[in-house]
Parts: structure tokens; sequence; C-alpha cells
């Protein structure tokens, strides 16, 4: 099975992303919960790389897709043309730090890496490909 | 898209939440809160029954209020959120820094007796 949809880069295309995804985890009978976490990490990811590796350009393309290689293993890909920073080697403020700087950024990173059980980079041929996986179990 | 009402109820200021919030409409939020503290309230209520998903970018806009709100002495508390939407604030520790009840009077009594 491989999902796939392909999105300028607006904002207001966010919602389409998260629709895409629901129906396709609703599809494999993901439940609400599971499938509403998944959600917001890749809103997190797609809403990161819009404003910060195309400044929202909706002539530039995001490419999603989802696999299920094997049984529980849901692989989330995303696919552009932009070099943004790899989110492993960001170290997330703590949370004190960012309420007390009353600040309104800095958790969707940290959204992303508690939801998710592995994320990787992959660059080829010009296109990066960030790579995030689920394991979801019954 | 989300969609943003206020509503005043015994000198409450009721801020209702429709539909979501994500990167682009997390300024909607932000200018409601923004508005009800320059009007004045005290006692803030933000209704999340018919908020149907928030991203970072919303869940930013309360936690940048906290502090603000300590020093000023305001006191908000968020009510109604389905178990999607709590689950959220949940997975970043935030439900435990604001005030989260189940429906509006729970609500009203907390915000109530806060300001005893």
């Amino acid at each position: 099975m491989d999902y796939q949809y392909n999105i300028g880069c607006s904002l207001t295309n966010l919602k389409g992303i998260r629709d895409f995804i629901r129906e396709s985890l609703r599809e494999q009978g993901i439940t609400e919960i599971a499938a509403s976490e998944i959600v917001l990490a890749l809103d997190e990811m797609c809403s990161n790389l819009m404003i910060h590796g195309h400044h929202c350009d909706p002539s530039h393309i995001l490419e999603l897709h989802i696999r299920i290689p094997q049984e529980h293993t849901f692989v989330f890909e995303i696919v552009d043309e932009s070099n943004v920073f790899d989110i492993n080697q960001f170290a997330e403020p703590a949370l004190g730090n960012l309420v007390n700087e009353k600040r309104k950024g800095g958790l969707g990173i940290r959204l992303v890496k508690s939801i998710m059980d592995n994320i990787e980079y992959v660059h080829d041929g010009g296109k990066t490909t960030c790579r995030l996986t689920k394991i979801i179990s019954d | 898209m989300v969609h943003i009402k206020r509503l005043q109820e015994e000198g409450i200021d009721i801020i209702a939440v429709v539909g979501e919030i994500d990167a682009s409409s997390s300024i909607e939020l932000d200018l409601a809160i923004a508005k009800s503290v320059g009007e004045g309230y005290k006692r803030i209520i933000i209704d999340c029954h018919a908020m149907e998903y928030i991203s970072s970018a919303g869940l930013g806009v309360f936690m940048s209020y906290i502090e603000e709100f300590k020093d000023k002495g305001i006191l908000m508390v968020l009510f109604g959120m389905k178990e999607k939407v709590i689950n959220t604030f949940s997975i970043l520790g935030l439900a435990e820094l604001l005030h989260i009840r189940n429906n509006k009077e729970e609500a009203k009594q907390l915000i109530n007796g806060l300001s005893i």
C-alpha cells in the first residue's frame, strides 16, 4: 500500500495534508487517537518545511508518501528540494525556559520526536526525503 | 480554518474556538486573547468543545501567556476538550501548566474560586 499526496507550500494547504493522512490511516483501521498523533507530527514537519525551507512559496511542492512495509510499521516520507536542518541534531529547549521566555515556538520538534519512533533523512539527486517511522501495535 | 467567538458572562470573557488551529490560523486565537487582555478582562475561559485540532502553533499561543497572566493576575481556564485534543497538550506536559476542566460549570467554579 502506498498513498501519495503532492501539495504546494502554502500554510493554508496544511488542512489538506491532515485530511489526506487521516483518511489514509482510517482506511488502515488506525484508531482516531493514534491517527491524531501522527497527523500532528506530519503537520509539524510540513509546516516547518513550508516556512523554513520554502518561505511559503506555493509553487514549491512537497511530496508525501505513506507506506506500510510490514505489519504495524507505518512509514511517512516528505520529499522536497530544500536542505533544512536535521531535527535529530536540534536540542529542544526545556519547556520551563520556553514558558519563562513567553515564547510561542519551540514545541513542534518536541512533539514530532515524542510521537515518532524514528526520524531519518536521505539526500539523493538534489532531493531530500525525511522519513518518519511509527510502530502501531494493536 | 478556525472561527473564534467571544461572549461575556458574569464578568468572565468566554472565547469559543471552533475548528482547527494550525500554523495558518493560530494568529486568530492569539489576537482574540490579546483583545480580551487589552479590554481589561481578568478572568478568561476558553471554550474548546468545538476545537477539532490544535498544532504546536496553537499550543504556543497558550504557553506564551502563562507568565504574562501570572504577572498581571489574569486567570485563564480551558474546558471541553476532546480526547484527541487534550492528548496533544499532554504529550508536551502543557496540561499540567494550564488550568483545564471538563465543562463550563467546572471552569467557572475554578475561575471564581481562584479569584477569591
